[in-house]
């Protein structure tokens, strides 16, 4: 269509390939960008209005608070959720009417960038952040930590990721996205047959974002590692504080292939290389090799913190503690390793042989035992305990019954005979949602209602979150189980029109099931909107709604900028469970100044030159990079160059805020 | 449970159950305290990128493609020469940091130039190696093997080329403010970082150099 009659060759020194025709034609997208630019006007000019430019800057974008940066990166995750879930709403209308010679409403270029934008936004952009948002708020309270090792690292990575995700949104207004799925094979993303920026902006987004995801997986380790309170040992820490760790454990022995997979591709974008070449001596079977050695341990990293939330939603709302505490711990160990050994079944079919496929096949299998002690544990926690189904509880319970469906689909497909069959059809999607869906965003619901008190001081509203789960849970169902049947019949993933009239129905079951999950998310969001316009009814003034169990619910709802007036001692698992039983008393005189990190606005600075170096090598503007990279480095080592980082509350402020809190919890307890 | 462990059963009184669970005494948490630790977690992720990229070298080292091979491009001598260098430089690293100890300023920032002399000397003959080789037409796009070997061999010296814009800030900022515990933290870091390429360059070496040449 349209796409081929443009002749994007041109370049001139200002502006490299950027020109008018960077502009999409697409109504669809034409009426987008109006929308969200008509939408951003508006934003920034409320903000201009209500004069909050300096109350962001100062106490939100150049904080190093690490509960502060959780909630941007929640922010950021739910921001990009609806955008990944309108890719995924226009997939389904496009594929539930493309039948009878239909051509369905979106062209193939269209099309192409839809489905590749969606699982890049849903994983990088969406269930990352989420994932990281919360490691960065919850662990550091669990542990009785007053910040992370590295607070200023904690606000650059944040920044990176944002980054990240501003050149994604950029590209749907600004020339296209990548065509080629969400890992981009070459030779399909090989300047020969993706010729124009979408591989770009792929590259830059993921190159970008990366960055502040190493960073922030190096120092959630030092701080799980360092900066834990006295008294607990490994074996005391919180379950969720462990999975965190093996995920950021991941992440660091992960993301750095994805980079150099990423940088050799570029090198063959932009010079010539032939790592992926088909002549010259190129492999891009090394790609898809390289790719999903960084892409399996991805899915875990996702679903790990998950199965932590899972442990602590269990146990609290059980009101019992965790059952096989230690094979938890051993389970998600195993599952860290085991995740290394099994990248090959993302492509059986691409002729290693028998033995390599039996290999890789039996490693995938052996997988699925840790996964099961685990379930059995949480099952076996609810086993005679007083278990209160609030919503969190009730978001554990709809993951274990979706969860164990995908994990078994999986096992089929870990079966190479069978994934022979299977390999590529929409089998695979309904799997993968199945898991993704079924255990992250499942998990990430019952983690936002089960620490939202602790975030804001007040409970989120019951109503409108169980029409959210009553919409989401069977949505689920039905958009994702026709998927399974149609992969069984055989069709594959990825297509835009459909020759077979009677696979209709299956996609108009599907589409069903996307408009309840779209009734899902808008519950979700009034839930959010009522509660907070109703935050008085819902307040929390214990700090503890649950009868929480760890560290976090024995400080105040939001905690002080400094989490714990004293750092607590552990005595045992479940420390503030243990508090409790002991009857011990929060100290309330005595106390000291503390010592805190102060704020910087360098990680949202150099994000931002980042942000231009990105945009800048996209489209060739080769002295716009080069002056971003300089900015860059420049600025960097300006920023080495102030050694004055940190302050000390005094010890009033502390006493004072502490004094607020003994008012508050007297009032409650009256 | 250990004999130590506090239980509901234990009759303390607020004030002993405060102590025990609170640390109503701050101790000092030495500053920079995870540094250490964390910059070898992301020296360990740097070196997964040399990983990944002597993996390519593995598998696309042997593609020719009808080009030149190492044992007609590489110069034995020369690089010997150059792996000379940046072993001197990181025995010249260890000697700022013995200064260091010592609180000797002067010697330090001595000894870091010496070291920023070898490593420019390092970086000054792969330049001239690899000129030399794409004048002699073995570009990085002539093949994959070419391709993998400019990309490890070139990620290795950009490295060395940030560790002595690192270098070059620390005598600066040495001069500025001493030998702080800031600044040692810097220098221990840097020196973490300057050791670590050399045992990444004793890998190319090894496998790129010496094998290919067999």
């Amino acid at each position: 269509m349209a796409i081929e009659a443009v002749d994007h060759s041109h370049w001139s020194p200002l502006l490299g390939r950027l020109w008018l025709d960077a502009i999409p034609q697409d109504p669809i997208v034409l009426a987008t960008f109006v929308a969200v630019a008509l939408g951003g006007v508006a934003l920034v000019a409320a903000l201009t209005y209500f004069k909050l430019w300096g109350y962001l800057w100062k106490e939100w974008f150049t904080s190093v608070d690490h509960k502060k940066i959780g909630i941007m990166y929640m922010i950021l995750g739910l921001i990009m959720l609806l955008r990944g879930f309108a890719d995924a709403v226009m997939m389904r209308i496009q594929q539930a009417m493309a039948f009878n010679g239909s051509e369905g409403y979106l062209n193939a270029h269209h099309f192409d960038q839809i489905f590749t934008a969606h699982g890049v936004i849903m994983i990088f952009f969406v269930a990352m952040p989420f994932v990281t948002g919360l490691m960065n708020y919850v662990v550091p309270l669990q542990i009785g930590a007053r910040d992370v090792s590295f607070p200023f690292l904690n606000n650059f990575s944040f920044w990176m990721t944002t980054a990240g995700a501003v050149l994604v949104m950029m590209s749907l207004f600004i020339g296209e996205f990548a065509q080629t799925g969400w890992l981009a094979y070459p030779p399909l993303s090989n300047l020969a047959y993706s010729p124009w920026v979408g591989v770009d902006y792929y590259i830059w987004a993921l190159q970008i974002a990366g960055v502040g995801t190493l960073l922030s997986g190096v120092n959630l380790i030092c701080t799980i590692v360092k900066m834990r309170a006295p008294g607990m040992t490994l074996m005391r820490m919180p379950v969720f504080t462990w999975t965190s760790l093996c995920t950021n454990i991941l992440i660091v022995a992960a993301f750095p292939v994805l980079t150099a997979v990423m940088t050799m591709l570029t090198m063959d974008r932009y010079l010539g290389f032939n790592f992926f070449s088909n002549d010259f001596g190129g492999s891009p079977m090394m790609y898809v090799n390289l790719i999903w050695i960084w892409g399996h341990p991805e899915v875990y990293i996702l679903i790990l913190p998950l199965f932590g939330v899972f442990s602590e939603v269990t146990s609290t709302f059980s009101g019992k503690r965790l059952f096989g505490y230690s094979s938890m711990v051993y389970a998600t160990l195993v599952i860290t390793i085991l995740s290394y050994l099994v990248w090959l079944h993302h492509f059986f079919t691409m002729g290693s042989g028998a033995s390599v496929n039996s290999f890789f096949g039996i490693t995938t299998m052996v997988i699925s035992i840790p996964t099961g002690a685990k379930l059995f544990n949480w099952l076996f926690t609810m086993y005679r305990g007083r278990i209160r189904y609030e919503l969190p509880m009730m978001w554990t319970v709809a993951f274990m019954l979706t969860f164990t469906v995908g994990g078994m689909t999986g096992v089929l497909l870990a079966v190479p005979p069978a994934d022979f069959v299977l390999h590529n059809s929409l089998f695979l999607i309904a799997h993968f949602h199945n898991v993704i869906i079924g255990g992250v965003l499942f998990g990430l619901f019952a983690a936002i209602n089960f620490w939202w008190p602790k975030a804001f001081g007040f409970k989120l509203n019951q109503f409108w979150g169980k029409v959210s789960f009553w919409l989401w849970v069977p949505g689920f169902w039905f958009a994702f189980m026709p998927l399974y049947i149609l992969g069984l019949m055989g069709v594959t993933r990825r297509m835009r029109v459909f020759d077979d009239p009677s696979l209709q129905i299956w996609f108009l079951i599907a589409g069903f099931g996307a408009a309840m999950i779209a009734g899902g998310i808008g519950a979700m969001l009034i839930q959010f909107a009522v509660s907070i316009w109703k935050r008085d009814e819902l307040r929390d003034e214990t700090g503890d709604p649950w009868n929480g169990r760890t560290l976090e619910w024995s400080t105040s709802s939001p905690p002080p900028e400094y989490n714990f007036a004293f750092t607590p001692i552990i005595q045992d698992l479940d420390a503030y469970d243990d508090m409790k039983r002991c009857g011990v008393t929060r100290p309330v005189q005595g106390f000291l100044p503390i010592h805190m990190p102060k704020g910087t606005g360098t990680g949202i600075i150099l994000a931002g030159l980042s942000t231009v170096l990105g945009f800048a090598m996209i489209w060739y503007i080769w002295w716009l990079a080069a002056v971003a990279f300089l900015g860059i480095i420049g600025y960097a080592i300006f920023h080495t160059f102030n050694y004055d980082r940190d302050y000390y509350i005094p010890a009033e402020t502390v006493a004072e805020t502490e004094a607020a809190r003994t008012r508050q919890l007297e009032a409650a307890g009256a | 449970m250990t004999a130590t462990t506090i239980n509901a059963q234990s009759n303390l009184s607020p004030d002993q159950l405060r102590a025990a669970f609170y640390e109503l005494e701050e101790h000092h948490h030495p500053e920079g305290g995870s540094t250490m630790l964390g910059f070898w977690i992301y020296l360990m992720s740097d070196c997964l990128i040399f990983a990944m990229l002597f993996a390519a070298y593995g598998v696309l080292g042997g593609n020719l493609a009808a080009g030149p091979g190492p044992k007609d491009l590489f110069d034995l001598k020369l690089i010997a020469l150059n792996t000379a260098m940046l072993l001197f430089s990181s025995i010249t690293y260890g000697f700022a940091m013995l200064a260091m100890e010592k609180n000797d300023r002067a010697r330090t920032q001595l000894w870091l130039l010496v070291t920023a002399a070898f490593g420019a000397a390092f970086l000054f003959i792969e330049l001239y190696e690899f000129s030399h080789l794409i004048h002699e037409g073995a570009t990085p796009m002539r093949s994959g093997f070419l391709t993998a070997f400019f990309s490890l061999v070139g990620t290795h010296g950009l490295h060395v080329t940030f560790g002595l814009i690192w270098l070059f800030t620390l005598v600066i900022q040495i001069s500025k403010k001493g030998l702080i515990p800031a600044n040692k933290r810097r220098l221990m870091c840097l020196s973490l970082f300057w050791h670590f390429l050399d045992v990444i360059w004793i890998g190319v070496f090894t496998f790129v150099y010496l094998m290919g040449m067999l």
